[in-house]
């Protein structure tokens, strides 16, 4: 019990907040050391990533669906992007392209998703004052900040944003004369990487110490909801992959800077042949890819956390195979460390690693089924309630499942060949970690913004929200699907020029407005945010009837979380609709020997171990 | 397929009577939910309109998802006009068979589940927290699948990137911003060395030939059209002049990197000729076509070159009929070392001995060589 020996630590610290309560509005909403606002303030920095990323989404949409529209109308918005006949630029189509994925993975779903949820739900789900370090907690979201306003700045480049694929691939990355984004947009794009990846590793070594070192008493690793082993175990794959990253950025910079070869050989552009030999661009692409494959895990686990959460809440039943879900997201996390190049199959690379990887990669698959099968049995029997967050978490399993599936064909490398960077692959993931991830980040949204602001998001809006979304969603990519085993390649400004590609005209145009719609449909999610942060219902307590410790906080909750002294744990989280009891949930700091109704013969055995939890001392030898 | 639709439109017609009866019910029920005012997560109103909806949007994607896909699979996966083509559409179209089934049906389990277990408040959730036996068993069934799938997958791949064998037709394809280029080894059959130190736009040598051997004085080039010969194994040689391309053949089922630095392959044998091909689809104008699928600048869409599959002996024909890098630049001769000038020289002058020879000679040219 030994973990737990921080946490009285900065329990004893909490009378210290108590006394310096007045705050200067620096300190308590800009530079907070709070996990609270910090979380918000990811949130609502990803909300803005978001809107950015769709519209920009809007924009190639448009193009691909309208090819001989005039897009004079975006002029005021675009510049010189559009051109005097009113056409997108192509060098900047790509640029769209490029910092639409930028976006939506890293900011978006990466720090929008762990950054929020992992800031807010550890120290409130495991019964913690904050994080173990709030000093490297804010370091960590301005970082992310500056990473951010770099990005940003990029986008009004004269030459434009980088433009090689969110990939970025050398060397084409690397050469400013192979294209326009390649010069500045480029140099910004790996130094606001760099920055960010630093921001990401501060947060994961937070998420990591604070899981094992701050829980409450009695709040063993077995106890633990699943949305924190969910951020747990990202974090743990963050730490692993994003140093790759990091390492791979840093070579690019020097073949572009410092006249290195790492990625550059035999190349001859624009009338002449660079010096540069040796060097791989498939080196890169292994390490690209090394954080890039973990990377959708990074979105995809969170996402299974929350999801977990928010259905077995409002099943009003205990998450199915709860052990189940945890080794198979330990399965997950361990095996997405060996699957990466199946983003490779047709690089050049030897056909027999493709082979090995080919295998693990439909291995992976096994877990993930695991985990669809077990979010549908915790429906089975239950008593739903559709919440907006409950109909978001089933949209994300349906995307999850839906989307799944077609991966199952493209990790197979002889099928890979002929989809390989087509649509097929575009609406595989796009269903599968893009939209799953994001209906979770909004289901954790509408389930836990009573905790944040005190007050509830509007139902009816939310439902509104959902439906329009939901739809939306597989009307995007279903029929992307279809374009994609057709042979469409991916980055295509236009297909027109090929024969082979010049079919599905209709469907392009239903794609295009069902993503519109979505895209537009987010703006009601938006709305009812701001709305209600200021004029919602006010919130209960625990408006879910949940089992969590976060819902045992008052609901106007300070600096420190719990007034008094945190509370003790001594069940699992996920006692709902317990036979005997009288009500159909029972909160995990209620002790077995308050519920002799409902205790199983083997909870009447741990009776006797409760004084033995709340005895525990802590070791207040150690400061901050 | 047809009378799967009547089916679940019957389906849909029913449910949507249901949709209605329910939503009645729902609005004479609406003031029934009362209790604990903490309780703002109680189910409201809306709950049972939302099940229903969950339910009816199933059936109303089952149905428009079926229609789509016969609908629009007469664009799918373009005629497989190799042989490996043929083989890896049999396994798509099994493994999508497969996916499909699964897709269906789980997804019928969760909107299904989701509409039969909606809340009421006369039943209480079933208190179920796991089942060992069902984890294993929805373990090992995915399990056995994707085995089944991986060694199909396995025994394809395998073969498609097994060496070319000895008697392919070996060309060389080279990617560039923003076209493909070809080479062909001419007469002798050999390919004369190349370097990208060579490479020169301006004087005729795109492709770095190294005029210091002998080999590359009879190669021959093309910036527009790839011709290969029908059913013989074709080995590309691919190359890459500055950034990433993908040769993609659709029709091939071809794809592979074009790496700067590092020359990469693909072999495969097309059994449908151009010819063949025209007349099967009863379109004159149709050809195939070679497109770029990796990210490489700005007309990355537009890098088209098309692809004629000839008869053996049109092929060969065709090929006699090309004229070497040096006869169409003759001033590379400069290049060329001075031991070598008169070897060279045949290629300049003896413009018309060029178009001759036959495949048998051929041969021969390649072993004295």
């Amino acid at each position: 019990m030994a973990a737990h020996s921080l946490a009285e630590e900065h329990g004893h610290a909490e009378h210290g907040h108590e006394e310096h309560h007045e705050q200067g509005f620096l300190s308590k909403y800009v530079f907070s050391l709070d996990h609270k606002t910090i979380a918000k303030q990811y949130l609502i920095s990803g909300i803005l990533w978001a809107v950015l990323g769709g519209l920009m989404s809007v924009v190639f949409r448009l193009q691909l669906a309208f090819p001989e529209m005039d897009m004079s109308f975006l002029k005021p918005f675009l510049g010189h992007w559009i051109n005097e006949s009113g056409k997108l630029d192509n060098n900047f189509y790509l640029a769209l392209v490029t910092m639409h994925g930028t976006i939506m993975v890293f900011f978006v779903l990466t720090a929008g998703l762990s950054g929020t949820f992992s800031n807010l739900l550890i120290p409130l789900q495991i019964g913690a004052r904050d994080m173990a370090s709030g000093f490297m907690n804010m370091i960590s979201y301005w970082l992310f900040f500056i990473a951010g306003v770099l990005m940003f700045i990029s986008l009004f480049l004269p030459q434009g944003p980088a433009g090689g694929g969110w990939v970025i691939y050398p060397p084409l990355s690397a050469l400013e004369e192979a294209n326009p984004g390649s010069g500045t947009g480029m140099t910004l794009w790996l130094v606001a990487m760099a920055i960010f990846i630093a921001s990401s590793l501060l947060g994961s070594i937070n998420y990591v110490t604070t899981t094992l070192n701050l829980r409450t008493k009695g709040m063993s690793m077995s106890k633990l909801p699943l949305t924190v082993w969910s951020f747990l175990f990202t974090a743990v794959l963050g730490l692993l992959s994003f140093p790759v990253l990091f390492s791979a950025a840093l070579l690019l910079i020097f073949d572009r800077s410092f006249g290195t070869s790492f990625y550059l050989s035999d190349i001859y552009i624009q009338g002449q042949a660079l010096p540069n030999q040796g060097g791989s661009p498939v080196l890169f692409q292994h390490l690209f890819w090394f954080l890039g494959h973990p990377e959708v895990y990074i979105v995809i686990l969170p996402a299974f956390g929350i999801t977990s959460e928010i259905i077995s809440t409002n099943s009003r039943k205990p998450i199915f195979g709860y052990k189940a879900m945890i080794l198979s997201m330990l399965g997950i996390m361990v095996l997405a460390f060996v699957v990466w190049a199946h983003h490779m199959f047709v690089t050049g690379m030897n056909p027999f690693l493709g082979s090995i990887f080919m295998l693990l990669t439909l291995i992976i698959a096994v877990p993930s089924a695991v985990k669809g099968f077990n979010y549908i049995t915790t429906l089975w029997r239950g008593n739903l309630i559709f919440t907006p967050a409950m109909l978001f978490a089933i949209g994300m399993v349906s995307f999850f499942v839906s989307g799944g599936l077609t991966g199952i064909i493209l990790g197979n490398a002889a099928l890979d060949i002929q989809l390989h960077d087509t649509y097929f692959v575009v609406a595989h993931f796009h269903l599968v970690m893009g939209s799953a991830a994001f209906f979770s980040m909004i289901a954790g949204v509408y389930h836990w913004f009573p905790k944040m602001y005190g007050r509830m998001m509007n139902n009816t809006l939310g439902y509104i929200h959902f439906w329009i979304s939901f739809i939306g969603v597989y009307l995007v990519f279903i029929p992307m699907h279809y374009i994609g085993i057709a042979g469409f390649p991916r980055r295509y400004y236009q297909w027109s020029g090929f024969r082979v590609f010049d079919t599905f005209a209709d469907l392009n145009i239903v794609i295009t407005i069902a993503a519109v719609i979505t895209v537009f449909a987010q703006f009601i999610f938006i709305y009812n945010f701001f709305y209600s942060m200021f004029k919602g219902k006010k919130a209960s307590a625990n408006p879910w009837k949940s089992n969590t410790l976060e819902w045992t906080t008052p609901v106007d909750l300070g600096h420190g979380n719990w007034p008094g002294e945190i509370p003790t744990v001594y069940r699992w989280p996920y006692d709902y609709s317990k036979p005997g009891a009288p009500d159909d949930f029972i909160p995990q700091n209620v002790p077995f020997s308050a519920t002799p109704e409902s205790n199983s013969p083997e909870e009447n055995d741990l009776i006797s171990m409760e004084k033995e939890i709340e005895n525990i001392k802590y070791d207040r030898s150690i400061h901050d | 397929m047809i009378y799967i639709i009547a089916i679940l439109t019957i389906l849909f017609v029913v449910l949507t009577f249901k949709v209605i009866s329910q939503t009645r019910k729902i609005i004479n029920k609406n003031k029934a939910v009362e209790g604990d005012p903490s309780y703002l997560g109680a189910p409201d109103s809306a709950n049972n309109a939302n099940a229903v909806g969950l339910l009816v949007f199933w059936i109303v994607a089952v149905i428009a998802t079926t229609w789509s896909y016969i609908h629009y699979s007469k664009y799918f996966l373009p005629e497989a006009s190799s042989v490996h083509g043929r083989i890896t559409d049999f396994w798509f179209w099994v493994s999508m068979a497969i996916i499909t089934v699964a897709f269906f049906l789980v997804n019928s389990f969760l909107f299904v589940f989701s509409y039969v277990y909606r809340h009421s408040n006369k039943r209480k959730a079933a208190f179920y927290t796991h089942n060992n036996t069902l984890e294993v068993v929805w373990t090992t069934v995915p399990a056995v699948v994707m085995t089944g799938l991986v060694l199909s997958g396995l025994v394809v791949w395998t073969d498609i990137t097994s060496e070319a064998p000895e008697d392919a037709e070996v060309i060389e394809i080279t990617g560039r911003q923003f076209a493909w280029m070809v080479r062909y080894s001419g007469q002798d059959g050999e390919f004369g060395k190349s370097n990208y130190k060579l490479m020169d736009d301006g004087s005729g040598n795109p492709l770095g030939l190294d005029f210091t051997d002998p080999n590359s004085y009879d190669d021959f080039s093309n910036s527009s059209e790839l011709h290969i010969p029908k059913g013989k194994p074709v080995l590309l040689k691919i190359k890459a002049r500055d950034v990433l391309h993908s040769v993609f053949i659709p029709h091939m089922r071809v794809k592979m990197d074009a790496v700067p630095g590092m020359p990469t392959k693909f072999w495969f044998i097309a059994d449908k000729s151009t010819a063949e091909m025209k007349a099967m689809l009863g379109d004159s104008e149709f050809d195939y076509e070679i497109a770029c699928a990796e990210i490489c600048g700005k007309s990355h869409f537009g890098m088209r070159m098309v692809l004629k599959v000839d008869e053996p002996e049109e092929y060969e024909k065709w090929k006699s009929e090309q004229k070497p890098v040096l006869t169409l630049s003759p001033d590379l001769l400069v290049n060329v070392p001075e031991k070598l000038k008169a070897r060279a020289l045949k290629f300049i002058e003896a413009d018309a001995a060029v178009a001759t020879p036959d495949s048998s000679t051929l041969v021969i040219a390649a072993e004295t060589n």
